[in-house]
């Protein structure tokens, strides 16, 4: 049996002088699987994304990414492991205004020297792997030297995509990409997601209150479940 | 280098917020440089006004006032000094040469000199430079004849061979002028950077021609009056002088001959050294010109403390923007260093810009500042000492930046990789 690409074990946070928000007793996550997370709001969503990535460490319990337990790791080499194997698409996409198409997909790898020589291998340059990563999620080459924020919604939702995936983190976090876009726009956009993240060998973990996506994936779950603590107290 | 980019990248999507935070720091970094320059140049111009000359005796008055009106032709003298004093001290066996000096009238603002052609020979300015003639010779035997500096001929836009008239009293604009008696330029003197560009020097005999026919500072009328023509007919022996300026055969004799003078018991004399008379006056100066420079030391604080302002007024704004970059790998520190080179670059900029209009400055009101103020502003590079402020304008804002630094770099740990705004 392979060992999981991420796993969670006895895992409980607090705020400090607040109640416990996260209490989730098992949670896993395999290689190449793609996972809908039903995450509503109170559900603790964005607190266990900051743990996820590192940002936050937890009261108790264990988060093991690549086999790596990240409580072990000092806060510099969490950030690195992060930005290494971890890639983000959010809701609001978060590209950088004042930089191009292409600077804000290449943005991961100016601060991850593995995700840098993982798209050097795969494509022969940074800039190839940023072009050819728009290209297979259907934004056109002339889109690339536009600054991000002249670009519509479902492109820069692309652009984010393709920032996620350069240099291959082995995890994908999506937190709610999809809540712009209308039916049709949100299918097609998994179906590239998926194709990417299958080309790309990497596990997708979709955070989202839309339940009509949850077929699409390989699984599926709900945070207010997986979490014991949760309540309706986070936006 | 790339967080450079960055970091210059998201002050280009600010640039109007940045490009006013640069004018800022421009503005003060051009007010510093301009006060700097403008005291070192006035200090040296100062320094050089007089060299060689190893006593100035006047009236009795103050060391102060005496070099005021004979060197800098600034104030008038309070008493004259009688001739046969002057021939006294000319004779005297200590003193190798003396200049007498007579002041007291003017033309269009600048002042008359009457003298001697010793002065031509024996004055010397700067590190022992002679004056010397750009154009035409000293004056001669004609009474009339009037020689020059470099500032006044060009003000005025005199040639060789041009006549003038001379006004009584030293005001800029004079209801007395000695309109029977024109001058003819013979000479002008080439540029010295001292006051000496800003007289018009004449003989002793020209001086005392002017004011022949004058009683009781009136001019005579009628047939009381004297023409030029029989000016030149007189004996034009002045009968008092306003100055002396004496240089010595040793240099030892100078206290003992300055005592002697002080007691001379003619007239009541007073003899100063020009160089320690410098050194009370620009002591004086002192205090104001250093009061200036720590005036514009505060206004390059101010300048950089809009740049605070504005770095930290944006910062709240910019938390998605801090975010992100976390969210695709960026560092705390990384974030901390975005902030210090964003500071950086930004006074940077306004260093440049404030160097530059300096230069252009300089280059626009030179002439002005001369033909006024008599301040040559040269457009030499930065002297060390002026790198050296240059170089403590940014070393400031490195470390004023460190102040948005540290605090993106808390909000940078609290926010995550989400964006609570």
């Amino acid at each position: 049996m392979t060992t999981p690409l991420l796993a969670l074990s006895n895992l409980g946070f607090a705020w400090p002088g607040q109640a416990p928000l996260l209490d989730i007793a098992s949670f896993t996550l395999q290689r190449g699987e793609t996972l809908f997370l039903k995450g509503p709001s109170g559900s603790g969503k964005t607190t266990l994304l900051g743990l996820l990535g590192g940002v936050q460490q937890a009261d108790r319990g264990s988060v093991r990414l690549l086999e790596q337990e990240l409580s072990a790791l000092g806060s510099a080499a969490r950030d690195r492991f992060r930005v290494d194997h971890t890639g983000y698409i959010f809701q609001q996409f978060n590209l950088l205004p004042f930089l191009s198409v292409r600077e804000n997909v290449e943005l991961p790898c100016h601060f991850s020297r593995l995700r840098a020589q993982r798209a050097q291998q795969r494509h022969g340059s940074v800039d190839q792997a940023a072009a050819s990563l728009l290209a297979h999620l259907g934004l056109k080459a002339e889109l690339l030297q536009r600054r991000a924020d002249s670009l519509s919604i479902g492109q820069q939702q692309r652009v984010a995509a393709a920032r996620a995936l350069i240099g291959q983190p082995e995890l994908v976090i999506a937190d709610e990409p999809t809540s712009a876009l209308d039916a049709d726009a949100r299918e097609a956009f998994l179906q590239l997601l998926f194709s990417e993240c299958r080309d790309a060998g990497a596990s997708l973990l979709f955070v989202s209150h839309d339940q009509s996506l949850a077929h699409l994936f390989d699984r599926s779950l709900s945070l207010a479940e997986l979490n014991r603590a949760a309540a309706p107290q986070e936006v | 280098m790339y967080l450079l980019r960055l970091a210059l990248a998201s002050l280009g999507n600010r640039r109007f917020t940045a490009l006013l935070t640069v004018f800022a720091i421009a503005l003060s970094v051009c007010l510093l440089l301009a006060v700097e320059r403008v005291r070192s140049e006035a200090r040296a111009s100062f320094a050089n006004t007089i060299s060689g000359t190893d006593l100035i005796v006047g009236a009795r008055s103050g060391s102060v006032n005496l070099l005021l009106y004979s060197v800098f032709r600034i104030g008038n003298a309070t008493n004259n000094i009688r001739w046969d004093s002057f021939e006294h001290f000319a004779k005297h066996r200590q003193v190798k040469w003396a200049i007498p000096i007579s002041l007291g009238d003017s033309h269009r603002g600048y002042r008359v000199m009457g003298t001697n052609p010793d002065y031509f020979s024996h004055y010397r300015y700067g590190r022992s430079q002679p004056l010397n003639l750009s154009q035409g010779r000293a004056f001669a035997d004609d009474p009339f004849e009037v020689v020059l500096g470099a500032e006044v001929a060009e003000a005025l836009h005199y040639r060789l061979g041009d006549q003038l008239v001379l006004a009584h009293g030293i005001a800029t604009i004079s209801l007395l002028k000695h309109d029977d008696k024109p001058f003819r330029v013979v000479g002008i003197l080439a540029r010295s950077g001292t006051p000496v560009d800003r007289t018009l020097h004449i003989s002793l005999a020209g001086m005392q021609a002017l004011h022949i026919d004058w009683q009781n500072g009136m001019p005579a009328r009628g047939a009381g009056k004297v023409s030029a023509e029989q000016a030149r007919a007189l004996q034009l022996q002045p009968e008092a002088i306003t100055a002396v300026l004496l240089g010595l055969k040793s240099k030892i004799a100078t206290f003992s001959l300055q005592r002697e003078i002080n007691e001379f018991r003619g007239e009541p004399l007073l003899a100063i050294l020009p160089g320690v008379a410098l050194q009370e006056l620009w002591s004086l100066m002192s205090t104001a010109e250093q009061a200036l420079f720590v005036v514009s030391l505060f206004v390059v604080l101010t300048g950089l403390i809009g740049m605070l302002t504005a770095i930290l007024t944006s910062l709240n704004e910019r938390r998605r923007e801090m975010a992100i970059l976390r969210s695709v790998g960026a560092r705390p520190w990384h974030i901390a260093s975005l902030l210090i080179l964003e500071a950086f670059s930004l006074a940077l900029a306004g260093v440049l810009l404030g160097v530059l209009l300096l230069y252009l400055g300089i280059a626009g009101a030179q002439g002005y500042v001369q033909a006024h103020y008599g301040l040559y502003l040269p457009l030499n590079a930065p002297s060390p000492y002026e790198w050296s402020l240059l170089g403590a304008i940014l070393a400031a804002a490195l470390l004023m930046g460190c102040i948005p630094a540290w605090r993106a770099y808390r909000q940078s740990l609290s926010d995550g990789l989400s964006i609570r705004l």
